[in-house]
């Protein structure tokens, strides 16, 4: 079942870049640029252990948001979303366990097949935890302008 | 070592400015992140950027708020690149009404990448003490140990650094055809040969590694390339120092063993002082006490060892001792191109090589210096084999190894320009491996053209003699 509106969705989907928001603990909020990627239901991201710390402060506070803002990397479109969320680590299997999401991430950089087939290259670039967000609050520009109050959704419910 | 960048915040403020709008996030009642895109002004000289407060959000001015650009460029079918990305951090300040409040955020701090500033590559590499502290505590987490993994087949090419076994293939086979064209030839001794040389270099790599993780080189070395800066497999945490170590001791085992079979059955004076001076090269590159790449002797180390001494290795295990000027000569142009690789490779490692005491050539002398030395280097090796062919010691076929001039010209119109980008370096690097690997095949190709020509047309004059 969807958890988003569809136009967040949509969002989504065409996002080639999002900025992951994990507040670390001293309340500090810090942001990463991630490829988003969604099931229809949770929005995952993947981490190389190399840049892990993000992974520290989620363990330490699950408490995430993804936001959509730039129009280059959403393929032109014009609305805005943020999308507040809890967030789980997945690291059975640092190795190979993301690379079940390989195919949606292949769909936003086609590249990335090349560069794994190549991991001798780089091998801890493609050691990788999982970042499963289960949406909770999501903030909706439909233009984009932050002149206009957002439109409120709380995850699987209508907009507020 | 920080994996990322920080800032001051003025520098910070500076770069922000370039982006076209900000993201402005800061952590609500609730304890979640919110962020939305605002169009700041940027003072960087007041420390300052204000913006138009966001409609129907309440930004709070008891904690700190983010201001974040970020930018990448869509490449349809492949993805993106010139990812770039700043925050910087602060407490904001308001002024004004509804539609015309604008808030203020006085920077206090900053961090970001470039990857035109900074490659992704040494990014990651300043990256790897992250990553070990990630395995760490996930070890503990888990009361086992976790480490990160690579299959078998990359993990034996990325620790033994297997393809460069072409610097032993190219003078042993030259050396076994030499002493074939001199009518000596035993088909087991030369597969013996081979193998116990190829055990010999997997030593010297794998030891190299051993040695240079020891001394602080590798862990130095932020920009090492597929050509440079080691294996890594230590760095990366695949292959602990211990079982390195056993390895390579393995393989000097191996190397060892061959040659007292190779003694045992071809034995000669000639072939004991080889295998001695090739052991003490060997394990002296970088193992105490000689240390020779440490002294700047690494490039002669290499061309002894993987010129004459491989070369003429081989052909008195063929000849049983015996020796001539030939096989010497024809050492030469393959010793010189194999200490050019080394050398051209040391050029991207050379900040760490010197953080660690490693005193390289490319260390120790200028880029025009360095440079100059490798034109005057590659200039002799065709010399060299010039002179070899007019005094008739050479046979004329080896004049192949002028088609490889062009690769020679590219390294050297490839070196200064990417002298100080190491990833610009990398293409040049696989040129100058081609170079020795193909001089060494033509030279090779030269010896079976006498080797056919002797068994076919015996009376076709090959040499000028």
């Amino acid at each position: 079942m969807a958890s988003l509106p569809e136009p967040v969705e949509r969002l989504l989907e065409a996002a080639l870049v999002g900025e992951l928001t994990v507040v670390n603990s001293a309340g500090r909020p810090i942001t990463y640029p991630l490829i988003p990627l969604y099931d229809g239901d949770k929005v995952y991201l993947t981490s190389s252990t190399l840049f892990s710390r993000k992974l520290e402060h989620i363990k330490a506070n699950p408490r995430v948001s993804v936001s959509l803002t730039d129009p280059v990397a959403l393929g032109g479109a014009a609305g805005r979303a943020t999308i507040q969320g809890d967030a789980r680590i997945i690291e059975d299997d640092p190795h190979g366990g993301w690379e079940r999401l390989l195919p949606v991430w292949e769909k936003k950089e086609p590249s990335i097949v090349t560069f794994l087939k190549a991991r001798v290259a780089l091998p801890l670039f493609f050691e990788r935890a999982l970042i499963e967000v289960t949406p909770r609050r999501v903030l909706y520009w439909a233009d984009g302008s932050p002149a206009r109050p957002p439109v409120v959704t709380v995850a699987g419910m209508e907009a507020a | 070592m920080r994996s990322t960048p920080e800032l001051d915040a003025r520098a910070g403020l500076e770069k922000l400015a370039t982006y076209p709008f900000q993201i402005a996030t800061w952590v609500d009642a609730d304890g979640y992140p919110v962020s939305v895109a605002v169009e700041g002004d940027v003072d960087a000289g007041a420390g300052t950027v204000s913006f138009a407060a966001p409609a129907g959000l309440a930004v709070p001015s008891d904690r700190e708020l983010s201001l974040t650009g970020s930018h990448i460029r869509p490449q349809p079918g492949y993805g993106y690149d010139e990812r770039r990305h700043v925050t910087v951090w602060g407490r904001v300040s308001g002024a004004g009404r509804g539609r015309a409040a604008r808030l203020t955020l006085a920077a206090d701090r900053a961090w970001g990448w470039d990857e035109s500033e900074v490659p992704f590559f040494e990014y990651s590499e300043r990256s790897l003490g992250q990553s070990r502290k990630y395995f760490d505590a996930l070890s503990r987490e888990r009361g086992t140990p976790v480490k990160p993994r690579l299959s078998l087949r990359f993990l034996t090419l990325r620790t033994t650094r297997l393809p460069f076994l072409t610097a032993t293939i190219v003078p042993v086979m030259l050396g076994i055809l030499i002493a074939a064209s001199h009518g000596s030839f035993d088909l087991v001794s030369a597969v013996l040969t081979v193998i116990g040389a190829s055990f010999a270099q997997l030593a010297i790599n794998v030891s190299n590694d051993v040695f240079d993780t020891a001394q602080g080189a590798d862990d130095a070395n932020v920009t090492p390339t597929q050509f440079s800066g080691g294996s890594r497999v230590i760095q990366y945490g695949l292959v602990s120092f211990r079982q390195m170590a056993t390895l390579a001791f393995a393989f000097y085992v191996a190397a060892a063993a061959v040659g007292l079979v190779l003694l045992a059955i071809r034995g000669s004076m000639p072939l004991l002082v080889i295998g001695v001076v090739g052991i003490v090269v060997g394990l002296g590159y970088t193992a105490p006490p000689l240390k020779l790449v440490y002294r700047g002797l690494g490039e002669i180390a290499v061309a002894v060892g993987f010129g004459p001494l491989m070369l003429l290795g081989a052909y008195v295990v063929q000849t049983r001792g015996a020796l001539r000027i030939e096989p010497f000569i024809a050492s030469l142009p393959v010793a010189l191109l194999v200490a050019l690789i080394l050398y051209v490779n040391e050029i991207p490692d050379r900040r760490g090589d010197a953080h660690a005491g490693k005193r390289t050539l490319p260390v120790r002398f200028s880029r025009t210096a360095v440079v100059g030395g490798y034109r005057a280097t590659v200039v002799a090796a065709y010399v060299l084999v010039l002179v070899g062919v007019a005094a008739g010691w050479l046979p004329l076929p080896a004049l192949l190894v002028l088609l490889t001039v062009p690769l020679a010209r590219r390294v050297d119109a490839g070196l200064t320009p990417n002298y100080d980008n190491p990833y610009g370096l990398m293409s040049v690097m696989g040129v100058n491996v081609k170079l020795h690997l193909y001089v060494g095949l033509l030279l090779i190709a030269a010896y079976v053209v006498v080797l056919v020509a002797g068994a076919v047309a015996p009376g076709v004059p090959l040499f000028l003699r």
